[in-house]
């Protein structure tokens, strides 16, 4: 119940925050500023759509943005010399590379046993390495790539672009997996309860092998789209972009402590953040506050998520003792 | 009771190997190869005024790393702490412009770093929320009051004497910040491992919950603690400005990660209540020589990354595997 009462506060607060800059610029009401929100915020929310349950368990992915940039690299090299090569080929090699990347967090994660903060932090930096290596630190060029990649994030089929058919689906499948499988209830549970779920039967290593190499797939998913719409790939790819996507988790009320998150709320949590970034420069707002107006944000969902949420630690022998 | 945890080592007989696994003593010979290596890399290498200059690349992250190993002990993280630099750096550019000098100008710097630290404990304390939710909060805003009132600009009158602290030398051959990191930490690892405070720091992070309840004000020492590493971030910001001589937006952007490394290579369970100042202090050192001995190799700061990277999983995944590895064969 308090989740649900936080996404509607969410809501509310997002639909607050539409209605007071449109009424300074009007043209923020138009379906073209609604359609430009939307198209900017796919590649955020799909990569938000799997972190939230690596949180959900504990966990955190800082690895994706270096994922990207590698997976979205060796596409593009590999697209650059095969001109020929159709999109859904280039997106399915992006996926398979993303997720051996994203299968090596899990070796690190459930067979050496380490910390998903330190695994992932020490594959950010290899990562971002490689993307280096494998580039020799030039930059793949939109003249290089394919024309049919850099067309399909923007074509409209049935007044949608690319992008914002992508996220429909990608929406559909986390609503499907995170709120309707087993293997969602199983994630959540793991993430509320540890040694309750062990006692069900739920084992914990392979649902997180599963979850860390399925969000390494994502991101190099994500990576193709984002070298096709930015037609650019560089060693600077999305860098610092695994904070956006933890910032879009907290604010859409995924709490770090575990346990709590949904579909709804992570996906309110990526508009609101899009909404700000598109609204700054309309409400006439130095596009540099940005970063401390995103910073804020965070704290205060990140407080009101814990203060509605449980409580740790509380001294119950003192507050018996009391009474 | 969220999970079963080890008993006390305290007791625990004396092993051969169980010494022998001393962290420190993986890192100490780690070390000493490294460096054998940057000599031969370059004959320079020894001279002691190239070594003395090689220091200067890692003190203000060394600095840094004394207090993020004081957190992560207790279980906690400073996520903010490159930002809080970048913040201090702005103040005293701001002062420096009106033409405040040195003693002003670290002044500020320290005040400023104390505040945001402050402020770091007080969100965690006072809300009981998770430290990297919080302080991946003032990251965000620390940067970004930085980003916000520079824009694109750089901030570059420093007086002499600012730059005299970040380049200057006590000893000919010996910096500064190399000096005050070392004392620095000498202080508060003789704290550590010598007082009772150092000792309930050890306590709360093996068990926070019986920390507390054995009394232990443990949420008082984590706002110190939280502080204090805003207190030490303004005064490696004081060093790093000095040494520049300039202040842009990205200041000392994604050092919390490389101070984090350091930490964590160092010995210090992210789990909490393990790990030595001492293998903290050999690691700084330790990823200092690397960085080093690969700019001599002509290796771009990005693909030095990698060995870093690497480095900081094996450092984790090594010794259990080794304890796991002797167990087999001591049946």
């Amino acid at each position: 119940v308090n989740a649900q009462r936080r996404e509607l506060i969410l809501l509310a607060f997002l639909l607050l925050g539409y209605v007071l800059v449109g009424s300074i610029s009007p043209s923020f009401f138009s379906i073209k500023a609604v359609d430009a929100i939307w198209h900017d915020s796919v590649l955020l929310l799909v990569l938000a759509l799997v972190q939230m349950p690596i949180i959900i368990t504990r966990g955190i992915d800082l690895s994706v943005a270096a994922n990207l940039a590698l997976s979205g690299m060796l596409v593009a090299l590999y697209a650059k010399n095969n001109l020929e090569a159709p999109v859904g080929v280039l997106l399915l090699l992006g996926a398979l590379i993303g997720a051996g990347l994203g299968a090596v967090n899990a070796f690190l994660i459930t067979i050496l046993e380490l910390p998903p903060i330190v695994a992932t932090l020490g594959t950010m930096s290899v990562y971002r390495g490689l993307t280096y290596v494998v580039s020799g630190g030039q930059w793949v060029n939109s003249q290089e790539f394919p024309p049919a990649l850099l067309e399909f994030p923007n074509a409209r089929l049935l007044g949608l672009t690319g992008l914002e058919w992508i996220s429909l689906f990608a929406l559909l499948l986390a609503w499907l997996l995170w709120h309707q499988s087993r293997f969602g209830r199983e994630v959540r549970a793991l993430g509320g309860n540890p040694t309750a779920a062990k006692y069900v039967g739920v084992m914990e290593k392979p649902r997180l092998a599963l979850l860390y190499t399925l969000a390494g797939g994502v991101a190099g998913f994500v990576a193709v789209l984002w070298v096709a719409r930015y037609a650019i790939a560089s060693t600077e790819l999305a860098i610092g972009f695994e904070l956006q996507v933890v910032a879009a988790c907290v604010l859409g009320g995924v709490s770090i402590a575990g346990g709590v998150g949904s579909v709804f709320g992570t996906t309110l949590g990526t508009l609101f953040l899009v909404m700000l970034y598109n609204a700054l420069p309309i409400v006439k707002i130095s596009p540099f506050w940005q970063t401390a107006i995103v910073g804020i944000a965070i704290l205060l969902a990140a407080i009101v998520n814990q203060s509605s949420g449980k409580r740790l630690g509380k001294n119950i022998l003192r507050q018996e003792s009391q009474t | 009771m969220k999970e079963a945890r080890e008993l006390p080592k305290a007791r625990a007989p004396f092993r051969v190997w169980g010494l022998l696994l001393r962290w420190e003593w993986i890192l100490l010979p780690l070390l000493a190869l490294v460096m054998l290596l940057n000599g031969r890399l370059s004959e320079f290498f020894w001279d002691p005024y190239n070594l003395g200059d090689a220091t200067f690349n890692f003190s203000e992250k060394g600095i840094m790393a004394i207090t993020m190993a004081l957190l992560i002990l207790t279980r906690e993280i400073d996520l903010s702490v490159s930002s809080i630099v970048a913040l201090c750096s702005l103040c005293m550019g701001l002062v420096a412009g009106r033409g405040a000098e040195l003693p002003v100008l670290v002044l500020v710097s320290l005040l400023v770093g104390t505040l945001a630290g402050f402020l770091n404990g007080f969100l965690v304390i006072r809300f009981a929320v998770p430290s990297i939710a919080i302080t991946l909060g003032t990251m965000s805003l620390y940067r970004g009051i930085s980003q916000a009132i520079l824009g694109d600009q750089a901030l570059t009158q420093y007086p002499q004497s600012l730059a005299n602290l970040g380049q200057g030398y006590l000893l000919e051959p010996i910096p500064i910040a190399f000096v005050v990191f070392l004392l620095l930490a000498l202080l508060v690892g003789v704290v550590l491992h010598r007082s009772r405070w150092g000792r309930q720091l050890y306590a709360i992070g093996n068990n926070p919950e019986a920390a507390k309840f054995s009394g232990i004000p443990v949420e008082r020492y984590k706002l110190i603690l939280f502080t204090l590493s805003g207190t030490f971030a303004g005064l490696a910001a004081a060093f790093l400005t000095g040494r520049i001589s300039s202040t842009r937006p990205n200041i000392a952007q994604g050092w919390e990660l490389d101070v984090i490394t350091m930490v964590v290579l160092g010995g210090i369970g992210i789990a909490g209540g393990t790990g030595s100042m001492l293998g903290v202090v050999l690691a700084v050192l330790l990823l200092g020589m690397i960085s080093f001995g690969l700019a001599l190799l002509n290796v771009p700061g990005i693909v030095a990354n990698i060995f870093i990277g690497a480095l900081l999983i094996g450092a984790i995944a090594l010794p259990p595997l080794l304890k796991k590895l002797l167990k087999l064969g001591r049946k």
